[in-house]
C-alpha cells in the first residue's frame, strides 16, 4: 500500500493551504517516532503523569454471570483525564514541541479529547484553543468548564449539526488560517495522512499492553484474547485496542458504532452499517451521505461517536474482512452502562458501554477457557446527568 | 482553445471571475445574476455548488450553501443551471464544489455531464495536487480541465503543480478560508513570478478580493482577479433586487483591471 492509504481509503483530501504543513508534519512524525529521546520522554510521561500502563481487569463477577468467556476490560477509564485520549495528545503534543509550535488546537466531541489536549498543553505549556459543537456544549458543558480551567479557549461551533463534524470543519478553518505556530491535534484516526497514522501509533500502546498482561495473568506468553472488542466513532481507541492483534487471525476483533434510535430511522451513527464511500475531512473513507454526496446529520446518545464517518484503516480493516463492526442502539448501551456499574462497580463512558453491549449479546459464543477483552475507553462521570435524563430522572450537576 | 483560454484573451484588460453558489436563493435567480455579472463584464463564472460541509469557506460562502441546500439545490440542479446559462452565453464556466458530490456522483459521469452542460472546468478545493491523479485523465478526456490551487505556503511546491497546470492556476491569497479582507500581506508578485517561471497558464487570484483598489493592484501583475464572498454578501443583502448591483459591481472592478497597465 502506498503511504497513507490503506487500500483505497485514506489520502490528505486537503486544501492545499495546509499541504506543506501536512508535509512537514509528517517528516518530524518519521524523524521522532524512531528518536530514542522523544520516546523516552512520551513513555515517561504516559507512566508518570498519564498513569500507564493502565490496569487489564479480570471481570469475574461479569463473566460468572454471562456464563461465557473470561471477560477482561482494559481500564482506558483509570488514566489521567479519563479516557484513552490522553495517549494521543501527549505524543502530538511533544511533537508539536519538537516542532517549535506554541499554539495546538483541537476538536472535541464528548468532550474528552478536548480536555485532554487542554492538559497535555497546561503540563507542556503550550496555547490551547478547542472546537466544540453548540449541542455538545450544552450536554457536556462540564467538560466546557473543566477546559476552561485547564486554561484552554473554547469556541463554540454553531453551524451545521452544531456537533463533532462540525467542530472538525472550524478546527481545520483555523488551521488553515495559521499554520507558522499552530498544531492541530486531531483526536481520532481520521483526517489526513499523516493523522490515522500517527494516532494509531500513539494509541497501539493500549493492544501491546492487553497481549502482555493478558499473557502475564493466564501465565502463558502465548496466549491472545479470543476477541477484543472496542466502540468505533473516528475509531481511535479501537484501533489502539486491535493493532497489536491485527496479524493474528485467530483473535475477533469487533467495533461497536452508535445506532442511535435504530439503524432503521434516520437517527443514528453507524457508518460501517449504512454508510458509503466517499471523500471528506481529508480521507476517502465510509461517511453517512445522501443521494447526492452531502453529508448526512446524525445522532447518537453519546457526543463521542456522534461522527458521520470512520477512519480509513478502520474501513479497510472491514472492507478485507479483518474487522467487524456492529450497530449498538442507545437502549442497549445505556442497559449495558447500568449493568457494569452494578454488576462490577464500575461507571464507564457511554462511548465504551457500546462495546459493554456487544459483549452480552454475544458471550454465549465463547466457552469458559476463552477471553475477550473490552476497551473501557472511558470514563462516565460526563455521563451521569444525561443517562438520568434518559430515564426520566432531572438532575443537577 | 479550450473555452477557458476565452476568458484570458482580452488584451490589456485583466479578466475578472465571479462567483456564485448555484441556488443561493433559488436555481431561477442564480441564472439571472449570472446573466448579470456576464452584462457587467465579468470573463468567467465560477458556479459554486453546494456543499454541506464546506471546509475552505468563510462565513458568508458558508451561509450560501445552508441557504441553497435549505432551497433544494442539487448536484443536477446545477447541471440544469450551467445548461441554461452557457445556452444564452458564450462567458466560459466551470464549477467549484467540494470532491464528495463529484466522487458520489461518479468521476466519469460528472465530467461527461459537465462537457454536455459547457462546463469547461472544476475547481475542488479539497483535491490537492496529490490526490489528483484519480480524477484528472478522465476529465481531460472529457475537456473539462481541473484547477489546481496554489497557496502562500506551496513555496517548494509551486514548480510541480504549476508545470501541469491546466485552465487557469487558482493563487489563494492569504492564508485561511474564503472572504472579504481589508489588506492582503502576501507578496504576491513574488509568488505569481515564480509560478510563471514554470507555466504560460493564466494566475487568478483569489480569497479576500473586494475592492476596485485590490484589483488595479493585483491586476499588474495576475492575469485575474475572483471575487466570490463580496458577490455571495451583495446577493445575500439585496435579494431579488440584486441584478442591478452585481452588474454595477463587476463593472467597477472591470474599469479598475483595465487601468492596470
Amino acid at each position: 500500500m502506498s503511504v497513507g492509504r490503506y487500500g483505497e481509503f485514506g489520502g490528505r483530501y486537503i486544501p492545499e493551504t495546509l499541504m506543506s504543513e501536512l508535509h512537514a508534519l509528517t517528516s518530524a512524525y518519521e524523524r521522532f517516532r524512531t528518536d530514542a529521546q522523544f520516546n523516552a520522554e512520551l513513555e515517561a510521561l504516559l507512566h508518570d503523569y498519564a498513569g500507564r500502563p493502565s490496569r487489564l481487569y479480570h471481570a469475574e463477577r461479569m463473566s460468572a454471570q454471562l456464563g461465557g468467556p473470561q471477560i477482561w476490560l482494559k481500564r482506558e477509564d483509570l488514566n489521567h483525564t479519563g479516557s484513552h485520549k490522553i495517549n494521543n495528545v501527549l505524543g502530538q503534543c511533544l511533537l508539536a514541541k519538537r516542532m517549535g509550535k506554541t499554539r495546538v488546537i483541537a476538536e472535541t466531541g464528548a468532550g474528552q479529547h478536548g480536555v485532554a489536549t487542554a492538559t497535555a498543553a497546561a503540563l507542556l505549556g503550550l496555547e490551547c484553543e478547542v472546537f466544540m459543537g453548540l449541542e455538545d456544549v450544552h450536554r457536556q458543558s462540564l467538560n466546557v468548564y473543566r477546559m476552561e480551567l485547564l486554561g484552554a479557549e473554547v469556541h463554540t461551533v454553531n453551524t451545521g449539526t452544531q456537533t463533532l463534524k462540525d467542530a472538525v470543519n472550524d478546527a481545520m478553518r483555523e488551521w488553515a488560517g495559521r499554520v507558522h505556530d499552530t498544531l492541530y491535534v486531531l483526536g481520532s484516526v481520521m483526517g489526513p495522512h499523516p493523522f490515522p497514522m500517527m494516532v494509531r501509533d500513539f494509541q497501539a500502546v493500549i493492544g501491546r499492553e492487553i497481549r502482555a498482561q493478558l499473557a502475564g495473568a493466564v501465565g502463558d506468553v502465548a496466549a491472545l484474547p479470543a476477541a477484543v472488542v472496542a466502540c468505533v466513532g473516528g475509531g481511535s481507541n479501537a484501533i489502539g485496542a486491535f493493532y497489536e492483534f491485527i496479524p493474528h487471525e485467530q483473535v475477533r476483533l469487533i467495533g461497536c458504532e452508535a445506532a442511535g434510535r435504530g439503524v432503521d430511522t434516520e437517527q443514528h451513527a453507524a457508518t460501517i452499517a449504512k454508510g458509503s464511500v466517499g471523500v471528506f475531512h481529508g480521507m476517502k473513507s465510509l461517511f453517512c451521505q445522501d443521494g447526492d454526496g452531502q453529508i448526512a446529520p446524525v445522532y447518537s446518545i453519546s457526543a463521542g461517536l456522534d461522527y458521520p464517518g470512520i477512519g480509513p484503516e478502520h474501513a479497510w480493516l472491514h472492507s478485507i474482512g479483518r474487522a467487524q463492526y456492529v450497530p449498538v442502539t442507545d437502549d442497549e448501551a445505556v442497559a449495558a452502562f447500568e449493568y457494569l456499574a452494578r454488576s462490577e462497580g464500575i461507571i464507564c463512558a457511554i462511548e465504551s458501554a457500546h462495546a459493554v453491549a456487544h459483549v452480552l449479546r454475544i458471550a454465549h459464543e465463547f466457552s469458559g477457557n476463552e477471553h475477550v477483552v473490552i476497551n473501557l475507553s472511558g470514563r462516565g462521570d460526563k455521563d451521569v446527568a444525561a443517562i438520568a435524563r434518559y430515564r426520566g430522572r432531572f438532575i443537577s450537576e | 482553445m479550450n473555452d477557458i483560454a476565452k476568458a484570458f484573451s482580452g488584451g490589456a484588460s485583466k479578466a475578472f471571475i465571479a462567483f456564485v453558489t448555484a441556488g443561493d436563493p433559488s436555481l431561477s435567480a442564480s441564472e439571472s445574476f449570472i446573466l448579470d455579472l456576464v452584462a457587467g463584464g465579468a470573463d468567467l463564472i465560477e458556479i459554486g455548488i453546494p456543499f454541506s460541509d464546506p471546509i475552505a469557506e468563510g462565513p458568508v460562502i458558508q451561509a450560501a450553501n445552508v441557504r441553497a441546500l435549505a432551497a433544494g439545490a442539487t448536484v443536477s440542479k446545477a447541471f440544469e443551471l450551467a445548461r441554461r446559462v452557457h445556452e444564452k452565453v458564450a462567458t466560459p464556466l466551470v464549477f467549484l464544489t467540494y470532491l464528495n458530490p463529484v466522487f458520489h456522483y461518479g468521476y466519469q459521469a460528472f465530467c461527461e455531464r459537465c462537457a454536455a452542460v459547457g462546463v469547461s472546468g472544476l475547481i475542488i478545493p479539497d483535491m490537492p495536487f496529490e490526490e489528483q491523479g484519480e480524477l484528472k485523465d478522465i476529465a481531460a478526456q472529457c475537456g473539462v480541465a481541473i484547477i489546481t490551487l496554489l497557496a502562500p505556503t506551496s513555496v517548494e511546491r509551486i514548480k510541480t503543480i504549476a508545470k501541469n497546470a491546466v485552465g487557469f492556476c487558482y493563487l489563494v491569497s492569504s492564508m485561511g478560508v474564503t472572504g472579504v479582507r481589508s489588506e492582503i500581506t502576501t507578496d504576491l508578485e513574488t509568488l505569481i513570478t515564480e509560478i510563471k517561471k514554470h507555466t504560460d497558464t493564466p494566475v487568478a487570484v483569489g480569497f479576500g478580493i473586494h475592492s476596485p483598489k485590490q484589483a488595479r493592484e493585483l491586476g499588474r501583475y495576475a492575469d485575474a482577479v475572483i471575487v466570490g464572498s463580496q458577490i455571495v454578501s451583495l446577493i445575500a443583502e439585496h435579494g431579488a433586487t440584486a441584478g442591478p448591483v452585481l452588474r454595477e459591481y463587476v463593472a467597477t472592478m472591470k474599469a479598475a483591471l483595465s487601468e492596470c497597465d
